[in-house]
């Protein structure tokens, strides 16, 4: 008797409470799952369906009239992934690109002393915003198929841009020999300005005299590639789309359903970008501004010394999120057809091949690996920008 | 002896009152903020003329004799049918037609009434609540409540029992199978929700290391891939005998998926509160489960409620993902009604009137949630 009392008195030793509780938990969870895998390969087994990634090696079948790498209907599901993965970077780096550049712009003009900018701005905010994204992206791709006209019948600018109904028309820069020799020119110039803006400023703190290298910075970078450029002959051209037949020839194209995602991916995630800088710059202390100005620093110094690097603070973690929403939310385009990861591997091979567990499985990885790099990223940018000394 | 006589005093010059002086303060007040308030004219003279005209002046009101509340409104003669309502402007008859499409789907018509009564018993609920707010039991009044309000909602919709025509799931549609599936999501996923905050904050290791990895996988995925594991894979989980309804399976995905969302929101909550609270519950010698239920959660939730109301947004938005697992809701009526032969091609009217929809929705509880953040914060802001 006192020893089943003194077994139960156990059960108030906090410690000993805890591990039981986490052996029941993982107990449980074991179970649980166990017992779904082995459901699992039951189903599995009498659905027939395949196990394994051989699928992978199998021929895909199915054409894509979009991608960066070679493909064919006779290449492997494998290549599908990597087509699909490939126009997901695309999109989301397109997005990315377009939604900062918009995002800056309105979440500056959302401060702006300009009524009407500010409001303009707001509303901006306010409209797409509240939008769900997928209703955006569908609502774009079909106003793009009814409103952009026949091929024939193109939006034409300068004879090099062409839009119509099955896209966006733009000239191609293709490379020749000695290319090369420019790009090379431009890492020099680059170089070259850091190792100048690291000169001048340490002039600055040696003597106090202030040098502006703008003008040089500027020169140096468009100037040495250019002077290259010609030495070598323009080793440069274009190919320019032209009209064949009933559809156009030549060129770079953008698919109706890429310009339709990648616009609408830009045109929403811009707004939380907005608000992420715009409350970076409100978290600025105006003392700040105030002491920037006391000790004499200019506007332009007082911008780029004192509330640049404060709101920047702010703004970037929340901005750097949003990249992975919107590389996330690219996903979306299984419901217009462009073949990202998503819906290309994750859809199309998803029906063909009907091995939802290894396919969504790396499906799932990808987005992952994704996010974990743009989170590593971000304990970067956070332990660079955070207060030192405190 | 002279007089002085005080002058009238002058006034102000124009420039410096009324509408003049508010134009130059915050329109023209420089060369580049003229320019850019002349841009901003320019860019609302490039959109709005175009938009109004195509979404009213010339758009197509014929609806026919209207009946508002037994007053009958006489738009036009006859309705106007898809060849007579125009292509340059926007033909809302379409819209006017298809209406009981976009709010119940194939919901049957003579049955409409029951999610009709579902929507005004959601007011009651909370008209209730609030009404009973002095009551002594208002705890047990309002857990009673909260017990059957899903009950009568269930059975109302979904019918089946209580002599009601059975309504396979595969019937709801519209936007009222968006409501459906964002309350359901929010109802299921918030409890687990709490439960993972809890979880990932315990200092017991297994369970912290299961709730981190799960949280953290969830939020790492789109939830597109998610509902796709719902409705292909999750069935394969289960013996052949359980049959998954499409509707569920999506349920069960959302509701996990924002759980993961609602966890880490809590998590914040929860970390704000100040240490000393849980020391004192530990000095009172409150066990584990009365110490969060009693002291930490109540304040726990409080803050963290602007947040919780902000991730409920983002839910609603991401119902509409539904459309690509074959759900009906008011997007895929988009679609499905503009593929009637009546009605062809009017899809961009189709998506105009979602978008209003689900705007004035979506504005309508952000402005909230913007209210609710302005009486919580009690910070000091400059």
């Amino acid at each position: 008797m006192k020893q089943i009392k003194s077994i139960f008195s156990l059960l108030n030793n906090n410690e000993l409470r805890g591990y039981l509780f986490q052996a029941i938990a993982l107990l449980a969870i074991v179970l649980l799952s166990y017992i779904a895998i082995d459901n699992l390969f039951i189903n599995i087994e009498a659905r027939s369906i395949h196990t394994g990634f051989s699928f992978l090696d199998n021929r895909a079948g199915f054409d894509i009239n979009e991608s960066i790498i070679y493909y064919t209907p006779e290449s492997s599901n494998l290549r599908v992934f990597y087509v699909g993965l490939l126009n997901t970077i695309v999109v989301a780096i397109v997005g990315i690109f377009f939604a900062t550049i918009i995002g800056l712009l309105i979440g500056i003009a959302r401060l702006s002393n300009n009524y009407l900018i500010s409001k303009l701005a707001g509303g901006y905010i306010e409209l797409f915003r509240n939008i769900p994204i997928l209703l955006q992206i569908l609502f774009w791709y079909n106003l793009s198929l009814i409103i952009f006209p026949h091929p024939r019948k193109s939006f034409e600018f300068f004879d090099a841009i062409f839009i119509n109904r099955r896209g966006f028309y733009v000239p191609k820069p293709i490379a020749e020999d000695g290319f090369l020799f420019v790009v090379v020119a431009l890492i020099i110039a680059i170089i070259g300005v850091i190792a100048m803006k690291k000169h001048f400023k340490k002039k600055h703190e040696k003597t106090g005299i202030y040098t502006s290298t703008f003008l040089y910075s500027t020169l140096l970078i468009i100037g040495l590639p250019a002077l290259v450029y010609f030495i070598m002959g323009a080793p440069l051209h274009l190919d320019y789309p032209a009209l064949k037949g009933f559809n156009f020839k030549g060129g770079m194209v953008f698919s109706p359903e890429f310009t339709a995602l990648a616009f609408a991916l830009s045109v929403y995630t811009a707004t939380y970008i907005a608000e992420a800088i715009r409350s970076g710059i409100e978290a600025v202390d105006k003392g700040q501004k105030e002491a920037a100005a006391a000790i004499g620093l200019t506007q332009v110094q007082s911008l780029k010394l004192v509330v640049l690097p404060q709101a920047l603070r702010v703004a970037i973690p929340p901005t750097i999120n949003q990249y992975l929403n919107l590389t996330k939310n690219s996903s979306l385009a299984t419901a217009i057809g462009y073949p990202e990861l998503m819906s290309a591997f994750g859809g199309t091979v998803l029906n063909q091949v009907g091995q939802a567990v290894e396919i969504l499985g790396m499906t799932m990885l990808v987005y992952l690996v994704i996010s974990l790099i743009i989170s590593l990223v971000l304990n970067l940018v956070n332990k660079k920008m955070s207060i030192k000394g405190k | 002896m002279a007089t002085y006589e005080q002058n009238s005093p002058k006034k102000p010059p124009i420039t410096q009152i009324g509408v003049v002086r508010w134009l130059r303060h915050n329109l023209f007040s420089s060369w580049i903020n003229t320019a850019l308030t002349l841009l901003a004219v320019y860019m609302l003279y490039i959109v709005l003329p175009p938009l109004l005209d195509w979404m009213i002046i010339s758009a197509n009101f014929n609806f026919g004799t209207v009946d508002i509340l037994g007053y009958k409104i006489e738009f036009s003669e006859v309705m106007a049918t898809n060849d007579n309502c125009g292509r340059a402007a926007a033909c809302w008859p379409y819209i006017y037609e298809k209406i009981y499409m976009f709010t119940y789907g194939f919901y049957p018509r003579e049955e409409s009434w029951r999610p009709d009564i579902v929507f005004w018993l959601t007011f009651g609920l909370f008209v209730a609540i609030k009404l009973v707010s002095n009551y002594k039991h208002k705890n047990l009044v309002i857990l009673v409540l909260l017990v059957l309000y899903p009950i009568a909602s269930f059975v109302l919709i979904s019918g089946g029992s209580f002599g009601l025509v059975l309504v396979e799931t595969h019937q709801w549609g519209g936007l009222m199978l968006t409501l459906v599936i964002a309350s359901v999501g929010i109802a299921v996923s918030f409890p687990i929700g709490v439960l993972l905050a809890l979880g990932r904050q315990s200092e017991l290791k297994a369970i912290n290391f299961i709730s981190t990895i799960f949280i953290e996988f969830i939020r790492a995925v789109p939830l597109i891939t998610i509902l796709f594991m719902a409705s292909f894979v999750l069935p394969l989980f289960f013996t052949e005998s359980m049959d998954f309804d499409k509707l569920l399976r999506a349920l069960i995905g959302i509701a996990l998926f924002q759980a993961a969302y609602f966890a880490e929101v809590i998590r914040g909550g929860l970390q704000a509160i100040p240490k000393g609270q849980y020391e004192a519950a530990d000095a009172l010698g409150l066990n584990y489960f009365k110490k969060n239920a009693l002291i930490i959660l109540p304040q726990a939730l409080k803050i963290s409620i602007p947040n919780i109301v902000g991730s409920s947004i983002s839910l609603f938005k991401d119902t509409t993902l539904v459309l690509i697992i074959g759900l009906m809701d008011m997007l895929a009526m988009v679609n499905m009604t503009s593929n009637d032969p009546y009605w062809l091609g009017r899809e961009t009217e189709g998506f105009v009137f979602v978008t209003m929809v689900m705007w004035v929705i979506l504005y309508t509880m952000s402005s909230y949630s913007k209210k609710l953040e302005k009486r919580f914060n009690t910070e000091h802001t400059n």
